[in-house]
């Protein structure tokens, strides 16, 4: 269970989410009741496509679909939704038929489908996620708004370049304003900088991005030619790739369940105090995401965090109290040394292992000379990750899991008086801030 | 890639002949030879990428989709000339034999699909909007047919290169329903790049392969993290070993055992795959035990006894959080109970005990008893099979035991060698074994 969580437990529903999620939903509620009253009004057009599409977004919302990181996505739904809005004609065995429906027609239709469709899933007690569900609303808006008008004109209805070239545009624009409503809500959410979640945001949903745009283009063409069988075709390819990603999020979270089940060996071992490692890792991670570090390298901080002890396997009894600080400087390094190798074998997460084995080195030893770079005073030191560590680990060993704010301030306080050369002093700054955040919230 | 056998050859031989005698006939007149120059492209673009996933998976490429599109558009003989440009592909691995095979299965699939779609009525070029839902139907019929002419040919050139050597059955082909039913998924591509030719061209594929290209981005996604799980599952594995040199392996072995059980019995697929994990992880809560008393020789306290007893409890603490492990974690608790309600930690007696706890036990003792440890020198296997029988009824349950041993008795066990020791004082070695049940643990009287 995380902070949050805990706090939850003591408030209402609409006190604990965040008021960027809160003011996204409310943006796509008043765009949905506007859009709603002009559909009622104007004569709604072709119901039966209307129906079909909406069924569609239905089903695709209800094949939610859970990404690494906490994230969602409803790949159907979205590239049905986008599909409608940039609908030209709709083939039959006669004629086909131009697609006249508004913009605001294809709010509703989309809005009622993913409602429908998130039913069953709050039905079994699962979040609601209305955040993406706007997110997704809105950026479907976007590209309806933009193409009905131009879905008339002559240009579009004859030359299928340069229709094709627009709709591509208006599908990576869907996609990108999807990122950036996403990355707004999550930056709010962790405390993390924009820009930097905005390219983790980006970079997690290209694959599916791409895919989700190209079937909503192939949506579009196909009704031309299939009319609405567009729709029961197309959808088998995309329920495929759909099924290859939830097997992969699958395999990646029993993967990390198992490095943090790794992890927790040396806690049931008795050689490190209980919540000493989950501590750690999570301090580190706040600290990290305060200094704007990555998504990925932001995991493998939180990793080599969690496993910085697991050197201490090696040893045939455990330190008392799992202090470190008491032992020689040769065995924390050969602990270090132990664990990075244990580590490696495991594969885990790429650098983790370097992370790990560089964890005790101080800031700036003006003794030590390191072997790669002959003794220069500017040389580069541990990687970020590992002096974040080291300095979540000092504090935590000064700390524990007290939550008095007063313990935390001195706690602080020494490791800024022994910054100069242990720690980087960006680092401690960076904790201190996030250990004073946290002491208000405990107010 | 070994010689191959006659027959195998003679195999081959015979499904080229027939598909070039097949080919050589049809009808070489109106087909749209751009149409075919563009597809034979795709095809040998990626016939040159494809990725080789587990053996079982087999190479998964979209040409397929490609073909399927060329049976629509330009009928049997310009499939099968589309299928023919499978020859072409650049990629290193295969030899020469296996490019003409795996050209010829191709080329005879596509050949059959676009007959099939002919015999249905249907005509061949761009569908048009009259065509639907027909069309649906003479589409999937024909993708039907190539799917399971490419299953028939290949499981028999299979099945004449099976490497009799090779133990493990993981080299037959399961062609369950759950392939045919994705193959289809992915063979609708072909409908859509067909259905799209008309208007857009050679721009059709290009569109419609994204998706694909994706799904196939994500499964090789998978195929890493699943390597990487392996690797740290079996990291667990060794942090629990390192504490007594002379148990090197034994979970590895006692996972395989337990397969071997499980297989017998006739389990099914993925519960297999859950007991091998919870072979690989059984022993994970003795990292719990203080090595001190692990390593001490003469009795223990009722103290020393109990942390003993306790380990199942605390290897489920460290496994409690992987999710798929459900039913492998009720093994791991229960491996010590024994059938006559003696064992520990709760004392389950009979069928109380989960069916899981009751094969790992097997397992477990039968290795302890065959390694080598510090205390005394391994035990041969016919001694320690009498020993599980002895037992059976009482501490292992006999359906077990005697599913082990047949077992033994078709595939034998593969005894580990006695470790090469260094000196005494480098390595971590436990006196007593609380696996071996011709060894109990001493413990005190008490007081």
């Amino acid at each position: 269970m995380n902070e949050r969580t805990k706090h939850e437990l003591r408030r209402f529903p609409w006190q604990v989410q965040d008021s960027g999620q809160w003011l996204l939903v409310a943006a796509a509620g008043v765009l949905l009741v506007a859009s709603v009253t002009q559909t009622v009004d104007d004569d709604h057009r072709d119901a039966r496509v209307a129906v079909a599409f909406g069924v569609l977004i239905g089903f695709g919302e209800l094949l939610r679909l859970s990404l690494p990181d906490d994230r969602e996505s409803a790949p159907i739904a979205t590239a049905g939704a986008l599909g409608y809005a940039l609908l030209i004609r709709v083939g039959s065995a006669r004629l086909p038929q131009s697609a006249m429906h508004s913009a605001q027609q294809v709010v509703t239709v989309a809005a009622i489908g993913m409602i429908i469709g998130a039913v069953p899933h709050l039905a079994v007690g699962r979040p609601a996620r209305v955040g993406g569900m706007a997110a997704r609303l809105l950026a479907v808006a976007a590209v309806a708004f933009i193409f009905r008008p131009l879905a008339g004109t002559k240009v579009i209805d004859h030359y299928w370049g340069v229709a094709l070239a627009v709709m591509a545009s208006l599908v990576i624009l869907a996609l990108l304003v999807e990122a950036v409503l996403s990355a707004l809500m999550r930056a709010d959410e962790q405390r993390a900088r924009f820009w930097v979640t905005l390219v983790d945001e980006m970079r997690v949903q290209l694959p599916l991005g791409a895919a989700v745009g190209a079937s909503a283009l192939l949506i579009s063409f196909a009704s031309e030619v299939m009319g609405l069988w567009a729709l029961a075709v197309f959808t088998a390819p995309l329920l495929v790739t759909q099924v290859a990603f939830r097997r992969y999020s699958g395999i990646r979270a029993t993967y990390l369940q198992t490095v943090r089940a790794l992890a927790k060996v040396t806690e049931i071992g008795g050689y490190v105090e209980t919540g000493h490692s989950e501590r750690v890792s999570r301090l580190a991670v706040a600290i990290g995401r305060e200094l704007g570090i990555h998504e990925p390298e932001l995991l493998e901080l939180e990793y080599a965090a969690l496993m910085h002890d697991i050197g201490q396997l090696s040893l045939s009894d455990p330190i008392p109290g799992g202090a470190t600080v008491l032992v020689s400087r040769e065995d924390q390094d050969r602990i270090a040394e132990l664990g990075a190798e244990v580590i490696q074998q495991a594969k885990v997460l790429g650098s983790v292992a370097e992370i790990v084995r560089r964890q005790n080195e101080p800031y700036r030893d003006i003794d030590f000379v390191p072997n790669e770079q002959v003794g220069e005073a500017g040389s580069p030191g541990p990687p970020l990750s590992s002096r974040i560590i080291r300095a979540a680990n000092a504090f935590d060993d000064l700390v524990g899991g007290s939550f008095d704010p007063a313990r935390a301030t001195e706690a602080v306080h020494r490791l800024q008086l022994d910054t100069a050369s242990e720690f980087d002093p960006r680092v401690v700054e960076a904790l201190s801030r996030v250990v004073h955040r946290r002491s208000l919230i405990q107010l | 890639m070994a010689k191959l056998s006659w027959a195998a050859r003679l195999y081959i031989g015979v499904v080229a002949a027939v598909t070039a005698a097949l080919i050589v006939q049809g009808p070489f007149t109106g087909i749209a030879w751009p149409d075919v120059v563009v597809l034979g492209v795709i095809v040998v673009i990626f016939e040159s990428t494809a990725t080789v996933l587990r053996p079982k998976e087999l190479a998964w490429s979209p040409n397929s989709a490609a073909m399927l599109a060329a049976a629509i558009l330009l009928g049997p003989v310009g499939a099968a000339l589309v299928g023919a440009c499978t020859l072409f592909g650049l990629r290193r691995g295969p030899s020469l034999a296996q490019r003409i095979f795996n050209t010829a299965m191709f080329t005879l699939s596509a050949y059959l699909a676009g007959q099939v779609f002919l015999a249905l009525g249907e005509h061949t070029g761009p569908p048009d909007s009259g065509s639907y839902p027909l069309v649906i139907g003479a589409f999937t019929a024909a993708a039907l047919t190539h799917i399971i002419a490419n299953y028939g040919v290949l499981s028999g050139v299979l099945r004449l290169t099976r490497n009799p050597q090779a133990p493990d059955s993981h080299a037959r082909m399961g062609v369950s329903l759950r392939l045919i039913l994705s193959d289809l998924g992915y063979a609708a591509f072909g409908l859509l790049i067909a259905a799209l030719w008309g208007e857009l061209k050679a721009f059709s594929p290009v569109l419609v392969f994204v998706p694909l290209l994706v799904a196939r981005w994500a499964i090789a996604q998978f195929a890493e993290q699943q390597r990487a799980y392996e690797a740290t599952v079996s990291a667990l594995c060794q942090a629990v070993e390192t504490k007594d040199f002379y148990t090197r392996g034994h979970s590895e072995r006692v996972s395989r055992g337990s397969v071997m059980i499980a297989r017998e019995i006739g389990m099914r697929g993925e519960r297999v795959e859950a007991i091998r994990y919870a072979g690989m992880l059984h022993d994970v809560g003795k990292l719990g035990v203080p090595t001190k008393v692990l390593q001490k020789t003469g009795k223990l306290t009722e103290e020393e006894y109990a942390a003993i007893q306790l380990h199942p409890m605390r290897g489920l603490d460290i496994v409690r959080e992987i999710g798929f492990l459900d039913e492998a974690l009720a093994g791991i608790m229960h491996h010590h109970e024994r059938i006559d309600g003696r064992g520990y930690p709760m004392g389950l007696a009979g069928d109380e005990i989960p069916e899981f706890a009751r094969v790992l036990s097997v397992a477990d003792a039968f290795d302890s008893m065959t390694s080598t440890r510090s205390y005394r020198g391994a035990r041969p296997i016919h001694e320690a099979i009498a020993e599980l029988r002895k037992w059976s009824g009482t501490q292992f349950d006999p359906a077990f035991v005697d599913a082990f041993v047949a077992a033994i008795k078709r595939e034998g066990w593969q005894q580990p060698e006695a470790p090469a020791v260094p000196a005494e004082e480098l390595v971590s070695m436990d006196a007593q074994d609380h696996d071996d049940p011709t060894a109990p643990l001493r413990v005190t009287d008490g007081f």
